[in-house]
């Protein structure tokens, strides 16, 4: 691989200081590796002389299952540690784990955790590639990529678009990288949920707080609806699932009282009849799957340019060319 | 006795006696025998030139964790009392958040005695408010002051039941002694880690909010107002906290509070890039907070600069925000960071520094010290108002490291400290 200094420097930690040239190099890298998927033959040998490791100290299933088709298809040697049963679970600190990993001769590692700055405290300690997999309810980068791709290629664009994101706001990750990646790429920005789950500096980002479900889908093109965490009820911030359902759902009847029509998305897993309702969710406004087609190109894309790759020469890499 | 000590030449700044000009300071059988323009050696005197230092009552910081015994890893008494000697401390008060904490006589009892054996600076044991620190029922308070305890506390922990802390005040009118509260409603600090604001919303941190520390400062002062006991509120951290405090002084209510070095001169964007080093409870908070820390000390709603010094193993620290604990030390740190950051910018002058790192203290805890009147403990600090030194935290004297200063260029260092007329640390 190239020796030149990668387009996106070492790791991937959060969108927050991408430039907008950055992100939309990415998309547009992104672009380029989607048509793998749709081969009969899904292998490109990219990253064959690559070794990965995907470390989830949280569970996860769709973030890390596309991370791994991401890496499968690019030929990287790929190893996934969760924490059941693993060291991980005996009192090993991360430092610690991470550095016999890279005592292996690793060459990057995508890394779920439940603890805020977990990934950047990674990066700063080993020499390989970190790509942050969501860490706490700090960012989860690949999530707010794949969310800005599937947005721009269902409206054409994201400068001027109106973005409302929709729940829990101060326990997400999601949030926060969409809230970056949407307003360095120059899309309007609000959010709207209960003021219980509204982060105290929320207008100090940057966005626009709507409280009332209907006005924020009379404001917005574009809808991302995040799941609503069965502990938030639990912990008090809001009195019911139900009650939850009534005042802040995304529902058929609200998205027909607006005048336009709305793109809804949601980082799954849905809760149904919760956060959102199943004619939403099931229906024409919804691009939840598109999310998840695209998870996989945008994670290639991201695996590339921290590998060194060149942004011009995506192409010819997938055709088995030196990158 | 060690032999009699002759200061020459330094400047005495001792607001005790209103005194701020170039003496001789003669010290005998370890008390201060004399204070005057020139004093002749005594023949068997050693004399130590101190021609462009200053010289001032010792330093006093009654907010100091030792972490012995139980944690000894972080610190011991004796490392905790050689650190406190090498940041110009001649005495210092150890919090009983120990384990098994400090809230029994003999507990009281052994922290004496390491702090004696430890030969450094003095150090004062507190003991716990409640027994055991489950803020359930009183400790024995009564015993532990005739044990040497000189207050009580649960720092590390708020008392959370009013009608406890209501009981200490009235309790601890009986020994004279100040009852000192961590002001923190657990409630509305949740599971905090920062300050409440933008950077822990960037973050991704659960934050802190300003009115945690609020509603419980304000509770402690209405309690001490009721009970006429005297209440010390530790590490004073927000705007509407020191008002507080400044009304209740004007009131009459018997109040005391502290201002911590890192609370004067950081705010919360030290954090950023989750720096595990500038992770302390309270929190370190906005610019508003810090101006208003900074003029409570100024004009004495504050009286005492205190470290809170916590040491933390580095394994400890060497973790996800989240799951590090909270606390820097400080000892080592404290008195060029008040003089280059706070004296330096104008705050407040050298006097009234001395007045609340050393005078101060020692009135609210009722400590022997404070003051270089003739008759009285010979406990003096020295240092150097010119010396440019960098932190280096690999040459603290203290256990651990967790400083948010290594690599601080600092102005003015500590040269002398000497505990009843005996050289603790430096090398005249």
């Amino acid at each position: 691989m190239s020796p030149t200094p990668a387009f996106l420097g070492k790791d991937l930690v959060g969108l927050e200081r991408l430039s907008a040239d950055q992100l939309r190099t990415i998309l547009d890298t992104a672009e380029h590796f989607k048509e793998i998927s749709e081969r009969r033959i899904k292998k490109v040998p990219v990253l064959r002389h690559k070794t990965i490791v995907n470390l989830f100290f949280e569970a996860s299933t769709r973030t890390r299952i596309s991370f791994e088709f991401a890496e499968k298809r690019l030929s990287a040697d790929t190893v996934n540690i969760v924490a059941a049963g693993s060291s991980l679970q005996k009192g090993e600190t991360l430092v610690d784990t991470a550095r016999n990993l890279e005592a292996m001769r690793i060459d990057m590692v995508v890394m779920r955790h439940g603890s805020s700055g977990a990934a950047q405290f990674l990066a700063d300690r080993i020499p390989s590639n970190v790509i942050n997999a969501g860490d706490g309810r700090h960012e989860h980068p690949t999530q707010g990529l794949l969310d800005l791709l599937t947005i721009r290629d269902r409206m054409g664009r994201i400068e001027g678009l109106k973005v409302c994101i929709v729940g829990d706001i101060l326990h997400s990750r999601v949030a926060r990288s969409n809230i970056y990646g949407l307003l360095t790429l120059g899309a309007e920005v609000a959010v709207c949920g209960p003021p219980t789950l509204m982060p105290p500096a929320a207008t100090e980002l940057g966005v626009r707080v709507f409280t009332r479900v209907e006005e924020a889908i009379e404001w917005a093109d574009v809808l991302n609806v995040l799941r609503l965490q069965l502990e938030r009820m639990e912990a008090g911030y809001v009195p019911s699932l139900r009650e939850y359902n009534r005042i802040w759902g995304v529902s058929t009847a609200r998205l027909e009282a607006a005048k336009r029509d709305l793109v809804v998305l949601h980082p799954g897993p849905m809760n149904r009849g919760v956060e959102i309702d199943s004619d939403v969710a099931d229906g024409p406004h919804s691009v939840i799957l598109d999310q998840v087609t695209n998870g996989v190109a945008v994670r290639m894309a991201v695996l590339y340019l921290l590998a060194g790759g060149q942004p011009e020469k995506a192409e010819a890499a997938k055709q088995g060319g030196e990158t | 006795m060690s032999k009699p000590l002759l200061l020459r030449g330094g400047r005495v700044v001792d607001p005790s006696q209103n005194l701020d000009a170039k003496r001789d300071v003669l010290l005998v059988d370890g008390k201060v025998a004399k204070v005057r323009a020139r004093i002749d050696a005594p023949e068997d005197a050693r004399v130590v030139d101190c021609a462009g230092l200053v010289v001032t009552p010792g330093l006093i910081d009654v907010h100091v964790h030792l972490r012995e015994p139980g944690e000894e890893h972080k610190e011991t008494i004796a490392t905790g009392a050689a650190a406190a000697a090498a940041g110009g401390f001649t005495a210092i008060c150890a919090m009983p958040n120990t384990d098994p904490p400090i809230d029994d006589p003999a507990a009281v009892g052994f922290v004496v005695a390491e702090g004696r054996r430890a030969g450094a600076a003095r150090v004062y044991p507190v003991g716990c408010i409640s027994a055991g620190r489950a803020g359930k029922r009183l400790a024995l308070i009564g015993e532990m002051v005739e044990a040497g305890a000189v207050a009580v506390t649960d720092d590390g922990n708020p008392v959370m039941d009013s009608g406890l802390m209501r009981t200490a005040l009235e309790y601890a009118l009986a020994f004279g002694i100040p009852v000192a509260d961590h002001p923190e409603d657990l409630g509305l600090s949740g599971n905090g880690h920062m300050n409440e604001g933008l950077v822990a919303t960037r973050l991704g941190l659960a934050g802190k909010p300003n009115a945690a520390e609020d509603v419980h400062i304000v509770r402690d002062l209405l309690l001490a107002e009721l009970t006429g006991g005297h209440i010390h509120l530790q590490h004073v951290s927000t705007r509407f906290g020191v008002e507080s405090i400044r009304q209740a002084k004007a009131r009459g209510v018997r109040v005391t509070a502290e201002a911590t070095p890192h609370h004067l001169v950081l705010t919360q964007d030290a954090v950023d890039g989750y720096r595990t080093e500038a992770k302390m409870n309270p929190p370190l908070r906005c610019a508003e907070d810090v101006a208003a820390v900074r003029a409570g000390l100024a004009d004495g709603t504050l009286d005492t600069v205190t470290t809170d010094h916590a040491p933390h193993h580095y394994d400890e620290k060497e973790a996800a925000f989240a799951e590090a604990p909270n606390g820097i030390v400080g000892l080592e740190t404290a008195l060029g960071i008040m003089l280059t950051r706070v004296v330096g910018e104008g705050v407040i002058d050298l006097s009234t520094l001395v007045e609340r790192m050393s005078c101060g203290p020692a009135r609210a805890f009722h400590l022997p010290g404070g003051t270089l009147t003739e008759g009285n403990p010979a406990d003096v600090t020295v240092f150097d108002p010119n010396e440019v030194w960098t932190v280096e935290p690999r040459a603290f004297l203290s256990k651990s490291r967790n400083t948010p200063f290594s690599g601080w260029e600092l102005k003015g260092r500590p040269k002398l400290t000497i505990v009843g007329g005996r050289i603790v640390f430096g090398a005249p």
